[in-house]
This record gives C-alpha cells, structure tokens and sequence, in this order.
C-alpha cells in the first residue's frame, strides 16, 4: 500500500468534475495514470490517456496495479467489482456513503481477486516526491516532502494538518497512507503499521486515529512487537457520545472503541499518545519512545 | 436510523415473520378499544430508546379497563429523553421460553453476523459475561446468504424448536433486503402453543442505503434535535449544538473533532460540532451563519485544513457570511493546505484577520478571547 512512482494507475469516472481535477493533479506530480473509465466515453482520450468502458478492457491494453474510484455511492458496488475483475493489485475507493451491504460485498469480491482495498472514504495514498493517488494535497510542500516518517490515518484533513506539521518541523513523510473513515476498511491501521515497519525508507510511524471501531486497539497490539517507534494522536475525546450501538454491536466490540481504551492499548504497547496534534512532533523529535 | 418497535414489527410482519397481533394507540381509549377487540394485552411505550421496561414504559393490562389506566400511566412519560406519545398495544403472549437473534453488521470480518442466544430477555452483553456458551455466531459469506442449513448448523446442539432455524434464515433474509445495519429480536419467544414469534424488535436502516428503501426510509424514528440542529439538518450540515461558548468551524470530521480536543485541552468548551467536509465544504456561508445562530457562542475558531476541500472555496464562504452578518465576535483563522495563499490572502485582505500558523495558537487563543 506504499505507492511508487512505477505503479500504473487508473482512474474510474475520470470525466467527472473530481475526476478530472484530481487527475489532472496526479498527471502533474507524477503519478503514472494510464487510463481511465466511463462507459459513455469509451474510446476517447481524456486528460490524455485513453477511456475504457470498463476496468477489464484497460487492464487487457496494460495490466493495472492500482484503481482510483471517483464515483457516487449508489454505482460503487458495480465499479469496485469491476476494479476487481480487471485484476487490479490495490482499489482506492474514495466514495463515502456506500451502502454497507454493498461494502462488504466489495470486500469479498476483493478477497476473491486478491485486491487490497484502501477505503471506502479514504483521501487516499501519497508517497512525497513521486506520485500520489486520490484527493489528497501532494503539490503543496508545506505539507508533503520527501522524509523518513510514514504517516497513517483515518482521516484526510487531520493528516493534512498533521504532515503540516511534520513539515514545517524540517521532517517528511516516506509515505502518507488513508485509512478511511469509514467502520468497515479494507485496509486497517494495523495493515499499515505493517507495511511501514517493513519498508526501508521509513524511521518512525504517526499514527492518527478517531474514536469508535475497535482499530486503533489492533494496532496497538501490533505496535508493541514493533521496531520502529510509533506516535500517534487520537482524535475525540472531546466528542459527545455519539450515535449509539446496538446491543449487538456493542458485543461485537466489546468495550473498544472509546478514546480511553485506544489511548491505554496504544500506552500499553510503548506508542507515545499526544494531547493535540503539535504534540506528535515533540514527541517525535524526542525518539518517539516511552520512557519507562 | 432507528426504528421503533412498531416500525420494525411491521416490517417483520409484511417479510412473513411472526408478531403479536396488536396496534399503535395515541390515547387511553384507542388502548382500551384495541384490548377489547383482542383480550389481555402488553402496551408498551414507543420510543427509540432502550430500558423502556425498567423505567415502567411496558404494562400488561388482562381488561380494557386496565388496558385504559395503564395506557393513562404510559403516555406523557420521559423515557431515555423521550416524551411518550404513541403506544403498541398488542396480544398479551403465553410464553414458554425466550431466545435472542439478532443479525448485524461486523467490522471484523466486513461482512453479516448472525447471533443467536438461549437466554432471552437480557442484555447480551451481560449474557455474553455470564453464560457465554449460551451464545451461538455465525459470519456468512454475503454473496452466499444464509438459509435454513446453515441455520440448522448454527443451532446443533441447542434445546430449541425445531422452527428456530427458519425463523433465523428469515430475520437474516429481512436484514439482507432491507438493507439493515441491525436487527435484533430479544426476546424471541417460545408460546405454550409451540409457535415462535417476536416479541421485541430493534430495526436500525444503514442510513447510506435509505435511498433505495423507499417503502421503510420514512418509519424511521424521528431524531431528537434542537432548532438550530433541525436548520442544519435542512442545510444537509452535520450540526450539533453544545453548552460551550467556542464556536467551531472546520472542514472534516477528524479535524473538527481535533478542534473540539484541544479547545479542551486549553480548558474551553465548544459551543458546536460542525464539519463541511466531502463536498459540503461549498457550503460555508450557510455553516456559519449557523454556528453564529448560536447564542452561546463568544469567540470563534475557523480551522480549515483542506485535501479535498479547496480552502479558498471556504474562506469565499466565510467571507461572504461574514460581511453580510458583521458579528460582534473576535475570529480565529488556521488556515492550511489545498490553495492556502488565496484563503489566507481572502481573510486578511476582506476580513482584516491575521490566520495563526499553528492551529493550536488559533484554539487558545479563541478560548482565552471566550473567557
């Protein structure tokens, strides 16, 4: 989930608004984007790169490593399966508001087709100096710029704010990877401590996590067997509760999910927790360890 | 998106599963007809709120006479925030034995839970601490479904009817085709006569999938909401008042929440949540003239940190509401990310605002300027 410059890149509903303004965006960074979707567009160039109707032709011209969905809620379900189809190594979807039957019936066309899902809702996957994918500000470098920090989080402008930070503190990011808002990702933060303890361009972690779900705990669990140090920031301890779960779903978390519980898995496991999001370069700068 | 217990009944009875035969009454005389054209009834108050037994909002009442005095006790009662104002009054149930089933959304593993416990009538939480072999799952494959085999092997082993396995395969059919985030049946009962039906039911619509859930999309319960909340609301704006006095306006719901955590960790309080994130961040102007509707509000902080969200789209919005609005309230910018220069440029050149290069700077300052 640690995008490279080589990676070939295909953007779905590339005529639309968005997707014309962000892959215009992405072309001028450098992000290898080969094609794009539209069944009513077939055949004709946009943004300079051809129009497929589907995933599946494209992928027949070139393979693709990694799909981009601009695409409302209610046709997610269909573009994601042909995302699929096509073969597509990594699916970003960018979508918020998919019906969660549909959701998960992405997620197991995805495990049928050994595609990793990045999402829904995410703002998408950066790497500072090469290329980037979704909606996310790579051009600007205030806020990405080439660096040994890999950076996770749920949500787009709390990662903003944070690799602002990073930044304007004389660190950068190897990688910025987007979780997704929303409760059932494909790609969790515990997948993306993964990927970060495992790539040799990255020296720490900034974990930025939020209230609710249960996977901020997992990846403590995860975090602890860690040899790089881990900082993160939880946003939402000043929430009101908010919706209620069911009884049910309640079970099914067990007591998880509140801001106390992440920020005592997280303690637990050595990562240092900031108060606000300055907080996450100070502690960086001072190595990113708990002192016990 | 909550339904009440009518509501969901309803749709259990229209997708062929069994209910108590019974109607909704607004008064002690509708209550009093219903018990008289049906026997003993339960009447049980309709909010959607739980613990509606123990704060004395379900009676059983064995004449219509009864069935008016109890109906009389019930509605106007505060329960969980809720005034009672409609009742179900249904057929008084001879039960032998009470289950639980329940099919749910699972973060774990992206896909249906289906639950099943022995022990009705209680929270499953407290089953799951004390007679946690009492509870049955399983996790089908969505594309798969889930029919009465399945079911049959979900339930191998347990002491209960032999219908329990339809009666699951059918809750999991109506959570399937009415695109349901939840829904629970506790209890499910055993009748003396051998017949399974739902007594209770807890139906919660994944609110992503209203649009095409016409027929049921308008039973939800309405949601409990201020004025202010209810204008947001009609603005398509997440908004919700809080008793703080720092006014809040952010692009996000991460960031907004940030805002939130650290005007109290500099010991403020918030007067609001409220995002214009995804593509509400056009709507800025409507935003704010919102979050300064709010009467508590003493200071103001802007924080736009834009990915998506162009933050010189937003600062356009809060210019314009700005100007027309002329409030008496100190401001407090943080602006960063997606064409930044321009935002900064619109504010200090329209507003006369300098934006605060640290979004902590901006908090505290906002707070103290509140106090």
């Amino acid at each position: 989930m640690i995008l490279h410059g080589s990676d070939r890149v295909l953007v779905q509903g590339i005529t639309g608004k968005q997707g014309t303004f962000w892959t215009e965006q992405m072309q001028a960074y450098g992000t290898n984007v080969v094609g794009g979707v539209n069944p009513k567009r077939a055949g004709e160039i946009h943004c300079n790169v051809p129009v497929f109707a589907t995933a599946e032709e494209a992928a027949e011209v070139e393979p693709v490593d990694v799909a981009v969905m601009f695409i409302p809620p209610a046709a997610a379900l269909a573009a994601a399966e042909d995302a699929c189809r096509a073969g597509v190594r990594t699916l970003i979807i960018l979508t918020e508001h998919i019906p969660s039957h549909d959701v998960m019936r992405i997620h197991a066309a995805a495990r049928e087709s050994g595609t990793r899902i990045v999402g829904p809702n995410t703002a998408g996957l950066v790497t500072p100096g090469e290329c980037f994918v979704g909606i996310m500000p790579a051009f600007n470098d205030r806020v990405f710029k080439p660096g040994r920090v890999g950076v996770i989080s749920r949500s787009g402008s709390l990662g903003t704010l944070v690799c602002l930070n990073l930044v304007a503190e004389g660190m950068g990011e190897s990688a910025f990877i987007g979780i997704g808002g929303d409760p059932m990702v494909g790609t969790t933060s515990r997948d993306a401590l993964a990927a970060f303890e495992a790539d040799a361009n990255t020296d720490a972690v900034v974990l930025v996590g939020e209230i609710g779900g249960a996977m901020e705990e997992e990846a403590a669990a995860f975090a602890a067997t860690m040899t790089k140090p881990v900082v993160s920031f939880i946003a939402g301890a000043a929430s009101p509760p908010g919706k209620k779960m069911g009884h049910a779903g309640a079970i099914v978390m067990g007591n998880r999910g509140s801001y106390a519980s992440k920020r005592a898995a997280l303690e637990e496991a050595g990562v240092v927790v900031a108060d606000t999001p300055a907080g996450i370069v100070e502690a960086l700068r001072q190595g990113g360890r708990t002192v016990h | 998106m909550n339904f009440e217990e009518y509501a969901g009944k309803r749709i259990l009875a229209q997708d062929g599963l069994a209910v108590p035969r019974g109607r909704l009454a607004q008064s002690a005389e509708e209550a009093e007809a219903i018990a008289v054209e049906i026997g003993p009834v339960v009447i049980k108050a309709q909010v959607p709120a739980g613990k509606r037994g123990k704060s004395g909002g379900v009676k059983v009442a064995d004449t219509p006479e009864e069935a008016a005095s109890c109906a009389e006790d019930i509605l106007g009662m505060m329960i969980g925030g809720y005034v009672v104002e409609r009742l179900l009054v249904e057929e008084k149930a001879d039960i032998a034995r009470e289950f639980y089933a329940a099919v749910l959304d699972d973060p774990a593993s992206r896909g249906p839970l289906v639950m099943f416990s022995t022990e009705g009538g209680m929270d499953i939480e407290e089953v799951a601490d004390s007679h946690p072999e009492a509870i049955r799952r399983a996790s089908p494959g969505i594309r798969e479904g889930f029919d009465i085999t399945a079911a049959a092997g979900m339930l191998a082993g347990l002491d209960v009817p032999a219908a329990t396995a339809g009666f699951l395969a059918d809750l999991y059919r109506v959570w399937r085709t009415r695109d349901a985030e939840l829904v629970e049946i506790n209890p499910l009962a055993e009748l003396r006569d051998g017949r399974l039906v739902a007594l209770d039911c807890k139906f919660v619509l994944d609110e992503s999938s209203a649009f095409r859930q016409p027929d049921i999309a308008g039973w939800g319960a309405a949601e409990r909401m201020t004025r202010l909340e209810q204008r947001g609301r009609d603005l398509g704006l997440k908004y919700i008042e809080l008793d703080g006095s720092v006014g809040v306006l952010a692009n996000g719901a991460g960031l907004t929440m940030t805002t939130m955590d650290v005007i109290a960790h500099f010991g403020g309080k918030p007067a609001n949540f409220l995002e214009i994130g995804g593509e509400a961040y056009t709507k800025a102007t409507p935003a704010l003239e919102l979050v300064l509707a709010n009467p508590g509000v003493k200071s103001l902080i802007i924080n736009f940190c834009g990915a998506f969200a162009r933050t010189d789209v937003m600062a356009e919005g809060v210019v314009k509401a700005w100007l027309e609005l002329r409030p008496n309230l100190p401001a407090f910018f943080s602006i960063h990310g997606t064409n930044e220069d321009e935002a900064v440029r619109l504010v200090r050149e329209r507003l006369g605002f300098e934006p605060y290069d640290r979004m902590e700077d901006a908090v505290r300052a906002a707070v103290e300027a509140a106090r």
